[in-house]
């Protein structure tokens, strides 16, 4: 009979390539390696920032000189040489475009590769984009439709400049410029990123994207992300990232903050699949990213996130349910595969009453990598009837990988109600002969799994991503099975 | 249709078949009776393609052509269906989608396109129909929490769906009280032509009252020690396997 064993998966594996690993030459203006103060008011000062700014970021720059890199995740790399990082690198063209036709046309191939032709997402997909290469944006859609409702959406060096009071009140109030090392480095050298406002009582009447990329050989990426839904608004904001195949570890460290003012909702939804690295764990991006959302009185932050690629994953996407009746959401699919090591999950701290969160956390290894949810609930002594519904699921492929679940529950008011649930499976030999013998080759029957598996998270993605994630689901775990 | 020729087959170095002859022709219902660890579900198994088995001597050929190193769903693709024993189950993953998928895959191995979404419906409708299947039952969890004898109608749901030329059914009375196996067995029956075969493996009689065999065989030690018609089922049911195991052994 023909075998296919997991000898053959594992050669299968080997030689799947990474899809979007190609390197875009485009000129850059790059800053040399190092960071220091005048490293840090350089970056302020291309951007033509104000006072203010340049003197927040210094902040966070002494701060961050004195913290250490934090240890206490479940994963093992080499740690960045932070000097030997460039802190700067902009497409070195025309800074802003009024059409597509202005833009350099590698940088346009670029995202036909991806499969994001920015054109045909004008066209078909209704939706707005702000698109970051490397770190400045050079093309911001559909500015015009969001401006007759009051929306703003722009770059945050932009949003600096046209909109400082905004900015000005709201950055850092979520994550703070000494929250952690990386949310600290970040607040010093963030180079670009989006800006989202959302005036009282407007629904947005779009899904907002912004993808990501790395580009510049040895840049590090730090974007910073605000979006503030004000009173009674709604938005959804997608972000989807892939990155070119480069043999240095780069690093990301994100931060990104959402602000939803009473009775607002904001449902941030990320695809995640930076470089890997390649079979034997050599390369790959490492993510360290702070994700906070604040929720005032009635509002609701939902994040949804599929993280496929990144050889380091660390990031926990988390809600501060301040206000009374608040609402926090987190729902994630984690695939590693080869070497790949994610350590993610999320935080919900309950301040206010009646405050409810849920978490869905969807765990999938292959290869040796290894897997981690890591969860905190928090409810405070004010807390009064406090909820959280945790379901944690695991699903292993092969004998190599790992999966780890650590949840950490700290309640201090007696009329909380914490329910976790956690379940670990393997793909196992039957559900694939059951498949086979219905007509569906082993690969397609991986794919029908997981993607049943996934099924519960990749239902709260907008639609157009949700196809897009179950594309990335296939690629990624093709040809793993134990 | 299915010609098997001295098949041995062993698992994991255990020798389980040991000369398997048989031949089944397109209209005809062979039934496979024998005690358990007989090796009918193995004979079952080798038939569909398991991995896990290997065929150590003989042949198994289907519509002239041998499949012995044949994938699993390229026999599927020929038309070899098997009604599991204990079918799995496949959390998120809807009885309509996994039918989809299957139907998409066997159409895609023959090189013709997707079925259209409107026949897809119209076909789940009809065999839904036949086999008196609800339709909420559809939109749920591939056998996830389904009894016993949901499951095995489901069994025969998907084989109604695939249309296949040679339909297996491994043990598919065990676990239906006695309205489901009527379902059951009325809806192999619907679907009987004299163009497909079925072959049924069962320990007890009690499914060729609805199924009616033109043949019956008695599987013991790994070989086929007794063949006849369905007498030799009622003959079984009302002496036993001792008998035949005492003939053989004699």
């Amino acid at each position: 009979m023909n075998k296919y064993t997991e000898d053959d998966l594992r050669e299968e594996l080997k030689t799947k390539e990474y899809e979007y690993g190609f390197y875009t030459d485009i000129e850059s203006d790059t800053f040399p390696n190092g960071l220091n103060e005048d490293i840090v008011r350089a970056i302020s000062l291309k951007k033509e920032e104000p006072q203010w700014m340049t003197d927040w970021r210094l902040e966070a720059f002494k701060a961050w000189k004195e913290m250490t890199e934090p240890e206490w995740a479940n994963v093992h790399y080499q740690k960045p040489d932070f000097q030997a990082i460039s802190y700067y690198s902009a497409p070195n063209s025309k800074p802003k475009y009024n059409s597509l036709d202005e833009v350099d046309p590698e940088l346009l191939a670029t995202f036909a590769k991806l499969g994001i032709s920015i054109d045909e997402q004008k066209k078909l997909s209704n939706v707005a984009m702000d698109v970051v290469v490397d770190s400045v944006s050079v093309a911001t859609t559909f500015k015009k439709t969001l401006g007759e409702k009051g929306i703003i959406f722009m770059s945050i060096s932009e949003a600096i400049k046209e909109h400082p009071e905004l900015v000005k009140k709201y950055i850092g109030t979520v994550v703070p410029q000494k929250d952690n090392f990386y949310a600290a480095l970040n607040s010093a050298v963030f180079s670009d990123g989006s800006f989202c406002y959302i005036p009282k009582g407007v629904r947005c009447p779009m899904e907002l994207s912004t993808y990501f990329r790395i580009n510049q050989a040895g840049t590090g990426q730090f974007e910073r992300t605000l979006v503030i839904a004000d009173e009674g608004s709604y938005v959804s904001y997608l972000e989807g990232c892939t990155a070119p195949s480069r043999d240095e570890n780069q690093l990301h460290a994100a931060v990104v903050e959402l602000i939803a003012l009473n009775d607002a909702e904001i449902k941030y939804s990320t695809v995640q699949n930076w470089y890997p690295g390649n079979a034997e764990g050599k390369g790959g991006v490492y993510n360290f990213v702070t994700k906070r959302g604040l929720c005032e009185t009635n509002a609701k932050i939902s994040w949804t996130q599929v993280e496929t690629g990144s050889a380091v994953t660390w990031k926990y996407p988390s809600c501060v349910l301040k206000g009374d009746n608040s609402i926090g959401e987190f729902y994630s699919i984690a695939v590693t595969n080869n070497h790949q090591q994610a350590d993610t999950g999320t935080k919900m701290i309950h301040l206010g009453k009646n405050t409810k969160s849920t978490i869905i956390s969807k765990g999938i290894s292959a290869g040796k990598s290894q897997n981690s949810y890591r969860g905190l609930v928090k409810i405070s002594p004010n807390a009064d009837n406090a909820r959280n519904f945790s379901q944690c699921d695991s699903l292993l492929m092969g004998n190599e990988c790992g999966a780890h679940t650590f949840p950490y529950i700290e309640a201090k008011n007696k009329t909380a109600r914490i329910e976790h649930e956690a379940t670990t499976s393997k793909i196992g030999e039957d559900q694939i002969f059951y498949c086979n013998q219905r007509g569906i080759d082993t690969e397609k029957a991986i794919a029908l799994i997981v993607n049943g598996f996934s099924k519960d998270v990749l239902n709260k993605l907008p639609m157009e991503f949700a196809v897009e994630a179950q594309k990335l689901l296939e690629i990624s775990l093709e040809g793993s099975v134990g | 249709m299915l010609k098997i020729k001295n098949l041995h087959a062993s698992v994991e170095d255990k020798s389980i078949l040991k000369g398997i002859n048989l031949e089944i022709k397109p209209g005809e219902v062979h039934a496979i009776m024998g005690p358990n660890g007989s090796g009918k579900s193995t004979l079952a198994s080798v038939i569909a393609g398991k991995e896990d088995y290997e065929v150590t001597d003989g042949e198994v050929s289907f519509e002239g052509e041998v499949i012995n190193d044949m994938a699993a769903e390229e026999r599927a693709h020929k038309g070899i269906f098997l009604s599991f024993q204990y079918p799995v189950e496949i959390p998120g993953v809807s009885v309509t989608n996994f039918m989809k998928t299957a139907i998409n895959e066997t159409r895609k191995a023959k090189g013709l396109e997707d079925m259209p979404a409107k026949d897809m419906l119209k076909l789940i409708r009809e065999k839904a129909e036949l086999l008196e299947i609800d339709r909420k039952f559809l939109s749920r969890s591939l056998n996830e929490g389904f009894s016993g004898g949901e499951k095995k109608r489901n069994e025969i749901f998907q084989m109604a769906m695939l249309e296949p030329k040679l339909a297996i059914l491994d043990e598919t009375d065990s676990g239906l009280d006695i309205d489901a196996l009527r379902i059951v067995a009325n809806g192999v029956n619907k679907l009987k032509s004299k163009n497909n075969a079925v072959l049924v493996i069962t320990h007890y009689q009690r499914l060729l009252d609805y199924i009616v065999p033109d043949f019956v065989h008695v599987l013991y030690k790994g070989r086929i020690v007794k063949s006849g018609t369905k007498e030799l089922a009622h003959e079984l049911e009302e002496k036993g396997y001792d008998w035949i195991k005492e003939e053989v052994n004699a």
